[in-house]
């Protein structure tokens, strides 16, 4: 398969996980699109990888999965504190920024 | 099948014309459907039950690709790892919440995927003018001497050694911010065996509520107790299965009244018990 396939398809995931970032309420279920747009971005920094014949794209996408897990632990960790103090998880409730 | 797919871990290009087009195509469905699914899956745990999916095929095909080391770091680090996770703090903080279908922007979801689309078809257009050649038979540079690890790691320890370095700074953060955040400050004394009594016995119900199934017409979990008047108690019922499912919890044949005024009968019972109390003392 060329990669231009691989980078098609990555790009579908990532649109897929933008639409969940809009759509979904649940903070957890956000977080969960964000991950898979960013291993759509993964997805296409191997292919790229593959494209040019070097080791770079691959070595960059590891470096985003070291950042993806440092993320997942603060953004569970702050999800945490929200929900302790609001008895909710989801996005509507924490508003209190807003006016 | 697996033989095949690791054996294009060296140079990414000596999988089988054949296996790789078929692999490709089953793989970009089932993570196609399954990111689809986890958009429309109510339930958290169902979400991230397909994000799993979609990880493990995206694994597969990074092994594919001539990346057999991103490809089990896939598997261990973010399928083992980042998932469970996830899947932890759902069963801390939400397994029972369920999204609420109310929108409460007008037009949101439309608006949302009518934007989605755009963008995909956006960078559709915009990838397929640009000429993506076909992948070269092998690794050049300092690509896969030895093979895919060693290549890896001599970039990492060589080109990239700054940010390699920094990133031991953001986990070492990442690590102390977790803590932070999720360490609980205790402002009030623990309490102790004898303020728990204490509390159950001027609650006025000293004895355990009743668990469900108790003299009720059906013995099972979901069946509210019976309490010793004939009427039902909704209190007897574990708020997780009545909040699944709103038909469960009840009487099938509803004849057995609903526990409306358990309340009142509590506080009829509570007072009595005081001025009990208020005349013995």
């Amino acid at each position: 398969m060329s990669p231009a396939h691989y980078i098609f398809l990555s790009v579908v995931l990532f649109a897929i996980g933008g639409v969940g970032v809009l759509v979904r309420r649940n903070a957890i279920v956000i977080f969960m699109c964000v991950e898979l747009m960013l291993n759509a971005c993964n997805l296409a920094f191997v292919a790229f990888a593959r494209m040019h014949g070097n080791l770079d794209g691959q070595v960059v996408a590891f470096f985003v999965m070291v950042v993806a897990a440092a993320e997942v632990v603060v953004g569970l960790a702050i999800l945490m504190a929200i929900y302790r103090a609001r008895k909710s998880a989801s996005v509507d409730d924490a508003n209190l920024l807003k006016y | 099948m697996i033989p095949h797919i690791l054996a294009a871990g060296g140079g990414g290009t000596n999988l089988d014309a054949y296996w790789s087009v078929s692999f490709f195509w089953v793989l970009a469905v089932l993570s196609v459907g399954a990111a689809l699914a986890m958009i429309f899956m109510r339930q958290a745990v169902h979400c991230a039950l397909m994000l799993a999916v979609v990880m493990l095929s995206l694994a597969v095909m990074y092994a594919m690709q001539g990346a057999p080391f991103l490809a089990f770091v896939q598997v261990i680090v973010y399928t083992g790892a980042v998932l469970m996770l996830f899947l932890f703090v759902m069963m801390l903080i939400g397994v029972s919440s369920a999204d609420s279908l109310r929108e409460t922007i007008k037009g949101q979801r439309v608006w949302a995927a009518i934007g989605g689309v755009a963008f995909m078809i956006l960078l559709i257009v915009g990838i397929g003018h640009a000429s993506i050649g076909s992948a070269p038979t092998s690794f050049s540079s300092t690509g896969n001497q030895a093979n895919n690890l060693t290549g890896i790691a001599q970039l990492i320890f060589t080109t990239y050694v700054y940010p390699f370095e920094i990133t031991s700074a953001l986990l070492i953060t990442a690590a102390l911010g977790a803590m932070v955040l999720a360490h609980r400050e205790r402002t009030e004394p623990k309490l102790t065996q004898r303020d728990i009594s204490r509390r159950r016995v001027a609650s006025g119900q000293v004895q355990p509520e009743p668990p469900p199934g108790v003299y009720a017409l059906h013995d099972a979990v979901d069946m509210p107790a019976m309490l010793p008047d004939g009427s039902t108690t909704d209190r007897s019922v574990s708020r997780a299965i009545s909040q699944r499912d709103p038909e469960l919890g009840r009487d099938p044949q509803g004849e057995v009244a609903e526990d409306r005024d358990a309340e009142q009968r509590i506080e009829a019972e509570r007072a009595i018990e005081a001025a009990a109390r208020g005349e013995t003392q």
